[in-house]
């Protein structure tokens, strides 16, 4: 079975009924995709197939044949979001931080807060109460609210 | 640039955000089996016979008689053992443990147990078997109660709560030259440790544990690892290879540790102007069916039971039980979540029967300076009850938006509330933490047990080490915690990380600095070579506590905090919208303000949760769901607009005046969600509030 992951032309061995997740990490190595629920609720193994935000737990990887999969290691460490989330406390434990950063990097150029706060329904976060988070993710695209979570930490 | 005060650069580097972080799943080593726990399906009986219902080839199969010296978690009692032998006391507890190299087999692996079943108990009012009781006594409570005013009685409740940790359990038990080494997700790798030696006993001596990337604790990996890594070791010592255990979420919910249910009685009197002159407290926690954690729970719930108030005659009994459940544990506020819940959501009922404002009521009555606490520990000037409700009132305009909400679906309401920083009474000073700094050709590294688990640790040590020893920040580094290169500085708990092992680390930077005689490190070290320094936690000198009476200082001192919660209900289905909290807390003075507003805010959202949503359903002593779609944790869509005020008070014994903080802000948001839920007219006594609860409330 063939697709594309992180730009490159990728052939598995798995049997058509695997999870996605576990062949990224498994079978690929890829283990920056997290599993912490396995029924698709809490998001932390999201990951982009033909630019859409799925968790990776609960797509079957012959779903995914011929398509365009991008994980948290095909941000090559270079994304914005992914300084932002540390900077900004963003990432505190760190477990939901991958899926976290895929999920929002969906957002187009001017996300609302609201807007933000939808893209990232699907991902739980159980450290930051996601304030840090919106406050990266709005960071990176230079959008401000009046609202108090968004208020930056005074130095 | 001071590093202490400013958000630094984060010691956690880049790889939380790249995915290269390893967490304890993201390992794996050569020849590594993976490990599964074969667990009781009755709360309450005896096993009658095993049988193994799958191709036994390729497995390992470890049960009570493999164990090596003791089977016995080794924490405050010795009650709990890693693998039932005969007597079962709980659903899911373990009895059977598999292994093999291939998971799916290993899942796949049927195994039939017959049991005798007896009798359980569920109910801890019920419960004879008493785990721990406290008793208060301050003052004459009879005597003031006949001479009060006004008596107001009350009964509160408040249930379980999962951590939720978005990273399950999962350990590694991998034996190397000579030993065992377990790579694991824990909060207190010396916990693990210590549980080791007794399970393991002389024949293997040499075992270590060292700590991988943790995602999220709170409290919820204190104790529990201790009998995951137990059951790898045994699987790793019988196969003789390394062994993986990772609990999926179901497993993860059902068998692990919960915040204690609580239900706590007051009656309280009062002079007809608001001055609370008795209260008598009853405090009952269900400790589930082994003692793990159970007293020291009991014992923080009961001194905090009297909320941030002064009055002379309090007495606080509590009790912690046994029940058939799986046994309750630490979790984020230990016991003083439960406890300010019921005291503040009382003095909102006692306002109203004066016909007193809520506000009011809590400035005739709260801690000052100088007065003193239920255990009779006097209070120093670090006290800021009032300070923080003063500015929480005043930001939220909360009396004029008490007027403007009413008759509408809109409510606010309010908590005030404190926490303890440290381990309780001698607690600190019978631990004798300790805390390394060694010298390093380029700098410094810290070398202790204290574990990142995503509140800062890494940072917040840094810090303080590069203000007290005066180098650049950048040339400290910090050690991953592993049982034989750290030294112990005590469990990652009880907001101590920051104020405790932060102090003795910038004691520890004060020596090395005398040593360094005005060189860098890099030139001392290139003259002298490596050198470390290692100090030991001492309290402050005045801190004096009986453990037979419970009278004297508590703790060393205490975080304080106002919330204000504004909500929208929805009157045709009870469902409840916040809309905005406001969080004031004072805890000292942050080291690193970005991660100390992380704290408040997640603290806060997990207080939320609990308040509203975080409903475990228990059927014949198990947790009926146990799968992130029906136990809701806040989402965004769930958590309001939060302002957070860090408010400054330092406390002298802390390092540059950092008290601790990880707990206090989850104290407060219950009470204060209930109490507003009581400004719209419904009468809540108990948490979680569901639409369902607010309905039968509300046609009561």
């Amino acid at each position: 079975m063939k697709f594309t992951l992180n730009g490159k032309t990728t052939e598995v061995a798995a049997k058509p009924a695997a999870r996605l997740l576990d062949v990224l990490r498994e079978e690929l190595g890829l283990t920056g995709t997290k599993e912490g629920c396995g029924e698709g609720e809490c998001g932390a193994c999201t990951v982009l197939v033909d630019g859409e935000s799925v968790c990776s737990c609960i797509v079957p990887v012959s779903q995914v044949e011929g398509a365009d999969v991008v994980t948290i290691e095909g941000l090559g460490g270079t994304h914005p979001l992914q300084e932002l989330f540390m900077n900004e406390v963003g990432a505190q434990c760190g477990i939901c931080t991958p899926g976290m950063i895929m999920a929002a990097s969906t957002l187009g150029p001017t996300p609302t807060l609201d807007d933000v706060k939808v893209a990232l329904a699907g991902n739980l976060c159980r450290c930051t109460g996601y304030s840090a988070i919106y406050r990266a993710v709005m960071k990176w695209r230079g959008m401000t609210s009046d609202d108090p979570s968004l208020r930056p930490v005074a130095q | 640039m001071q590093a202490v005060g400013n958000s630094v650069a984060r010691k956690d580097g880049i790889g939380k955000a790249t995915g290269a972080a390893k967490y304890a799943d993201d390992l794996t080593f050569p020849g590594m089996l993976h490990g599964r726990t074969i667990r009781s399906t009755i709360p309450c009986g005896r096993v009658k016979s095993i049988k193994l219902d799958f191709d036994e080839t390729g497995f390992t199969i470890v049960d009570y008689r493999d164990v090596p010296a003791r089977n016995i978690v080794d924490l405050i009692a010795q009650d709990q053992p890693f693998l039932a032998e005969k007597e079962v006391r709980h659903m899911a507890e373990p009895i059977l443990l598999l292994a093999h190299e291939d998971k799916e087999k290993v899942n796949a692996a049927n195994v039939l147990i017959e049991y005798e079943e007896e009798e359980p108990l569920f109910d801890p009012e019920k419960s004879t078997q008493i785990f721990k009781e406290i008793d208060i006594v301050k003052g004459d409570v009879v005597a003031a109660l006949a001479k009060a005013d006004i008596v107001v009685e009350g009964t509160y409740r408040t249930g379980h709560q999962e951590h939720v940790y978005i990273e399950p359990n999962g350990v590694i038990a991998v034996p190397e030259e000579g030993g065992i080494a377990i790579f694991g997700s824990a909060q207190c790798p010396f916990y693990v440790i210590k549980a080791l030696r007794c399970l393991l006993g002389s024949a293997h001596p040499n075992v270590r544990v060292v700590q991988t990337e943790t995602g999220g604790g709170f409290g919820g990996k204190e104790e529990y690892p201790s009998m995951v890594a137990g059951h790898a070791v045994m699987l790793a010592i019988k196969s003789g290879r390394p062994v993986k255990i990772i609990y999926d979420r179901v497993e993860d919910m059902v068998a692990t540790t919960k915040r204690h249910p609580s239900i706590v009685r007051h009656r309280t009197g009062l002079a007809r102007d608001g001055h609370l002159v008795a209260m008598d407290i009853d405090v009952l926690l269900d400790g589930g069916a082994y003692v793990t954690l159970s007293p020291t729970v009991l014992s923080r719930g009961c001194i905090h039971a009297a909320g941030p108030y002064r009055c002379e005659n309090t007495r606080i009994q509590g009790r912690a039980v046994f029940t058939n459940t799986p046994p309750n544990g630490a979790f984020r506020g230990f016991g003083a979540p439960q406890t300010q819940f019921a005291v503040e959501v009382h003095m909102d009922r006692i306002a109203e029967q004066l016909g007193m404002d809520p506000v009011e009521l809590r400035r005739i009555n709260a801690l000052r300076p100088g007065d003193t606490t239920a255990t009779g520990q006097t209070l120093r000037d670090d006290c800021s009850a009032h300070i923080v409700l003063d500015e929480a009132v005043k930001r939220t305009d909360f009396d004029r938006k008490r007027e403007e909400y009413k008759g509408t679906n809109r409510t606010i309401g309010l908590s005030l509330f404190f926490h303890g920083a440290g381990f309780t009474g001698a607690g600190e000073r019978n631990l004798k933490s300790k805390a390394r700094l060694e010298l390093t050709p380029t700098g410094v590294r810290i070398a202790v047990g204290s574990t990142e688990i995503g509140q800062g640790t890494r940072t917040m040590h840094a810090q303080i080490v590069t203000d007290a020893l005066g180098i650049p920040y950048e040339s400290v580094e910090v050690a991953q915690p592993d049982t034989s290169k750290v030294a112990d500085s005590g469990p990652t708990v009880a907001s101590r990380t920051c104020m405790v092992v932060g102090k003795i680390l910038e004691e520890c930077a004060i020596e090395m600095k005398e040593k360094l005689g005005g060189m860098t490190p890099n030139e001392f070290y290139k003259k002298n070579g490596g050198i470390s320094v290692e100090r030991m936690y001492e309290p402050p000198e005045w801190i004096q506590w009986d453990d037979h009476t419970y009278r004297g200082d508590a703790y060393a001192t205490y975080g304080w905090g106002c919330d204000v919660i504004e909500l929208e209900l929805d009157p045709n289905t009870y469902e409840v919208k916040p809309i905005r909290i406001t969080a004031v807390q004072e805890f000292g003075r942050p080291i690193h303000p970005a991660l100390a507003r992380g704290q408040i805010e997640g603290g806060t959202a997990q207080g939320l949760g609990y308040a509203l949503l975080e409903h475990v359903v228990m059927k014949n002593g198990a947790m009926a769901n146990s799968t992130l779609t029906n136990y809701t944790i806040p989402t965004t869509l769930d958590t309001p607009e939060m302002d957070v005020v860090m408010m400054e008070n330092p406390y002298p014994g802390g390092p540059f005046g950092a008290k601790g903080l990880g707990e206090l802000p989850i104290d407060g948001p219950a009470p204060a969600v209930v109490n507003a839920l009581r400004y719209f007219g419904l009468d809540v006594r108990e948490i979680p509030a569901t639409p369902e609860l607010l309905a039968r409330t509300a046609s009561r």
